[in-house]
């Protein structure tokens, strides 16, 4: 009983070890994509791991935390795609280091295409 | 033996706070600042989770979760907002 | 078995109360019944969940195999993010490329988009239709399309013996 509780608490202090990476990605990361990628990753595994390690030292409360970790890994992943969706488009600025923007092209590529064909229809 | 690693569980928890805070403050733009309340609620339900260990009492895991619900309705209303469709 | 009875609906919803109110007293079991049949008959018509989902003994193995693929990438993906953050450089070559999917179900897209974004060093931005643009935190210019084609086949050869 006891070395299950200390392997639930080991797994507790991994997930937070990383949340602090997940938040040190979020202070050194150059454009709002990747502290997106750093954010998203580090934050849904810590939390899921800190949950479940809880989980192990009180092994009536893992039907709740079950429904809390199901609910995050559905969840988190959402809304960062729907912040990264409106993020780009409003064009917020990417960095200097971002070689390929195929949606960019799409949208561009889009745009001309309206001016282009049917002019009037914005009037 | 427990309780003291959870506690540096916890500390490490407020420490990844500070650091997102920073971002918080300093993010150039609203987007920014999204992500980094989106990390932070959900490292928070983390850090609910642990009080209720500290606390002993389940009826806190109750309040982890609707406080989930809300940072994730907040967050798609905030980009909702951005991409100004609720108007 | 056919995953659109409202029975199966019935099951795991009630399977999702007993871990949300953690008892089995029957005090707690009886409005729990009776709110679920609440909702199923409110909201049962324009339920799409399982939408394309097959129900064959394949489709149910595929789902375990899928299950353990995707959290050992979820794993790899932290591995990797804590490495980038951690080395002093901060290796980044970002940038957004696209990739065609063939599946058709909504659900299926939904559940693939969620596993692009927790696996190493991706995430996706938007759907359109079948083309999905992804976030890629590493990118080799001269193979765009073996780099694409690469991250979706990752999890749709298990997700297309699941949905359609």
């Amino acid at each position: 009983m006891e070395t299950i509780e200390i392997i639930g608490a080991l797994i507790t202090l991994a997930g937070s070890i990383f949340l602090v990476l997940g938040s040190l990605g979020l202070v050194r990361m150059p454009d709002l994509y990747t502290r997106i990628q750093a954010g998203t990753k580090a934050s849904t595994l810590g939390t899921i791991l800190t949950l479940f390690g809880l989980g192990l030292i009180h092994l009536d409360w893992m039907g709740k935390l079950i429904i809390l970790i199901l609910f995050v890994l559905l969840t988190n992943p959402i809304s960062s795609h729907i912040l990264a969706r409106s993020a780009h488009y409003i064009k917020t600025p990417v960095s200097k280091l971002t070689k390929v923007d195929k949606l960019k092209d799409k949208e561009t590529e889009k745009t001309s295409e309206a001016n282009h064909t049917n002019p009037e229809d914005e009037l | 033996m427990i309780n003291t690693i959870l506690t540096i569980a916890t500390v490490l928890i407020f420490i990844s706070f500070i650091l997102s805070g920073y971002r918080f403050f300093k993010g150039p733009d609203t987007a920014n600042r999204t992500v980094t309340f989106d990390v932070m609620t959900i490292s928070s339900i983390g850090l609910i989770a642990l009080i209720a260990h500290f606390a002993n009492r389940i009826i806190y895991l109750d309040i982890a979760i609707v406080y989930g619900l809300l940072s994730f309705m907040a967050v798609i209303i905030i980009a909702k907002y951005l991409e100004k469709e609720l108007f | 078995m056919n995953l659109k009875n409202p029975a199966f609906l019935f099951a795991i919803l009630l399977l999702f109360w007993i871990l949300l109110s953690n008892t089995l007293a029957l005090e707690f079991l009886i409005p729990g019944m009776l709110l679920i049949v609440l909702i199923i008959v409110l909201f049962c018509r324009n339920c799409k969940i399982f939408d394309g989902a097959k129900t064959t003994p394949k489709a149910f193995i595929y789902t375990l195999v899928y299950i353990f693929v995707f959290l050992g990438e979820l794993i790899k993906s932290n591995f990797d993010i804590a490495r980038r953050v951690l080395s002093p450089k901060l290796p980044v070559n970002p940038g957004i490329i696209e990739a065609k999917t063939k599946l058709k179900s909504p659900m299926g897209r939904m559940i693939l988009a969620n596993s692009i974004t927790l696996t190493p060093g991706t995430f996706t931005v938007e759907i359109d239709n079948d083309t999905l643009y992804i976030h890629s935190i590493d990118i080799d210019e001269e193979h765009l399309d073996d780099m694409s084609s690469k991250i979706i086949r990752r999890f749709e050869k298990y997700l297309e013996e699941i949905y359609d």
